[in-house]
This record gives C-alpha cells, structure tokens and sequence, in this order.
C-alpha cells in the first residue's frame, strides 16, 4: 500500500511517502492509522489526534469506516486550506 | 475551465478569452484571493503546497457542482502554488453567465468550496518562524451554508 504525507503530517512523520505491507487484520481507515501509530514515535506523534488528519483514498475524501486494500493510494493530511 | 500553475495570471485576459468567444455572456462574477500580512506577524511568504491530480479531479468536481446548480455558460479557477510574497495573486474564479444572479452566487460558492474541499496547504513563514495554516470554523461554516 503506498501512504503519501502532506503538510505538516509529512513534516512530522519525515518523508514524503512510504510504501507498507498490510495484514489482513486492517480493513479500513482507522485499523490503518492505528497501525501506522506504531511505526515509530514521529507516526505517533503526527497522527496523535486523529480529529485532524483527513484521509484520502484513490484521491477521494473519505471517513475512518471507509474500506481500504493493498493496492489503494492513501493520502493522510491535516484539514485543507485553500483558496 | 482549472488550471493549477506556478505562474501568475492576468484576470483581464483570462476573462477576455472567454467572453471573445461567447456574446451571449451577460455577467462576469470574478474574486481574487491575495497573499496577505496578518496584522503583525510580518508575513515573509507563503508556500502553497497541494496534493496533484487529486486538485484537479477535486476542483473539477466542484466546478461540475456549480454548473449544476447554476445556469452557467463558462468558469474559471486558476489556483496557483509554490511560494508566494505579501501581495500575490493565489486564485481567480471567475464565472460567466447571462444574468449576475448565476454568476455572482456561482461565484461565491466555488471559493467558498474550495477552500475546505481543494487539497491545498499554506505554510506561512513569518518572522516569528513557519507555521501551518489551520482550517478556520468560519470557511468550514461558509462552504457549509450551500
């Protein structure tokens, strides 16, 4: 599975991307960020408070329920500030 | 129209492009969004950073979204990223119809959605160090409100 980083999510965990293997154990979005919380003590600390990361999947928006496999693309970032 | 880019635009002759080519246009609704210096915490600059190909397909879809609740013949969003200066254009959305109404709330709704809907993150470098920009309740509420 292949996790991109943004903003200060990447300035914290400390790259831009990473690719991961998964267990079948993960089947959606919060099993994931629970499980990336104990990669290391940057993860942990970037993805903390879950109430500001927002996750995209294939680019799309999507909730902590939201299903996720092997060959998605997750994007995980604070809240957008646009315009 | 979407365009993400680096570069500067001219909203003169983006607007000209389209009305050119299209007499029917009755209206232009325009905003431009500015780097600007808070108060005092000096800003020295501000990078834009976004997500590719996720803003587009992102911007696109809430360009679709207008065209859909309003009569529309064209629109524009340009959004511009990498680091920017006190004064800079970010943004242009600029929507064309036959009558103001269309093209005024068509208008006001784009930026209002983009901003919390468009992958864009700004880092503000100021004099006190660099920090995040966070997601204002206020922006939440306006997008919220179509």
């Amino acid at each position: 599975m292949h996790i991109k980083y943004f903003s200060w999510v990447r300035d914290q965990i400390g790259v831009e991307s990473e690719n991961i293997t998964i267990s079948n154990e993960i089947t959606n979005v919060n099993d994931l960020l629970k499980h990336l919380k104990n990669q290391s003590e940057n993860h942990s600390k970037a993805l903390n408070d879950i109430s500001v990361i927002r996750c995209a999947v294939n680019m799309e928006v999507v909730d902590l329920e939201f299903s996720i496999n092997d060959n998605d693309e997750i994007a995980l970032f604070p809240p957008m500030t646009g315009g | 129209m979407i365009k993400v880019q680096k570069s500067d635009f001219d909203i003169n002759l983006e607007i000209k492009k389209i009305t050119a080519n299209n007499k029917n246009i009755g209206g232009v609704g325009s905003f431009i969004g500015i780097v600007r210096d808070n108060d005092e915490k000096k800003l020295k600059s501000m990078t834009l950073e976004h997500y590719p190909i996720m803003t587009e397909n992102m911007l696109e879809k809430i360009n679709l979204e207008a065209k859909a609740r309003w009569k529309l013949i064209d629109s524009i969003i340009i959004h511009r990223y990498g680091k920017l200066y006190p004064g800079d254009q970010i943004v242009l959305v600029a929507t064309f119809s036959q009558h103001r109404k269309d093209a005024l709330e068509a208008c006001q709704f784009l930026i209002d959605w983009l901003k919390t809907k468009a992958p864009f993150w700004k880092l503000e470098s100021t004099n006190n160090g660099d920090n995040w920009v966070k997601e204002k309740i206020s922006d939440l509420a306006a997008a919220k409100k179509w």
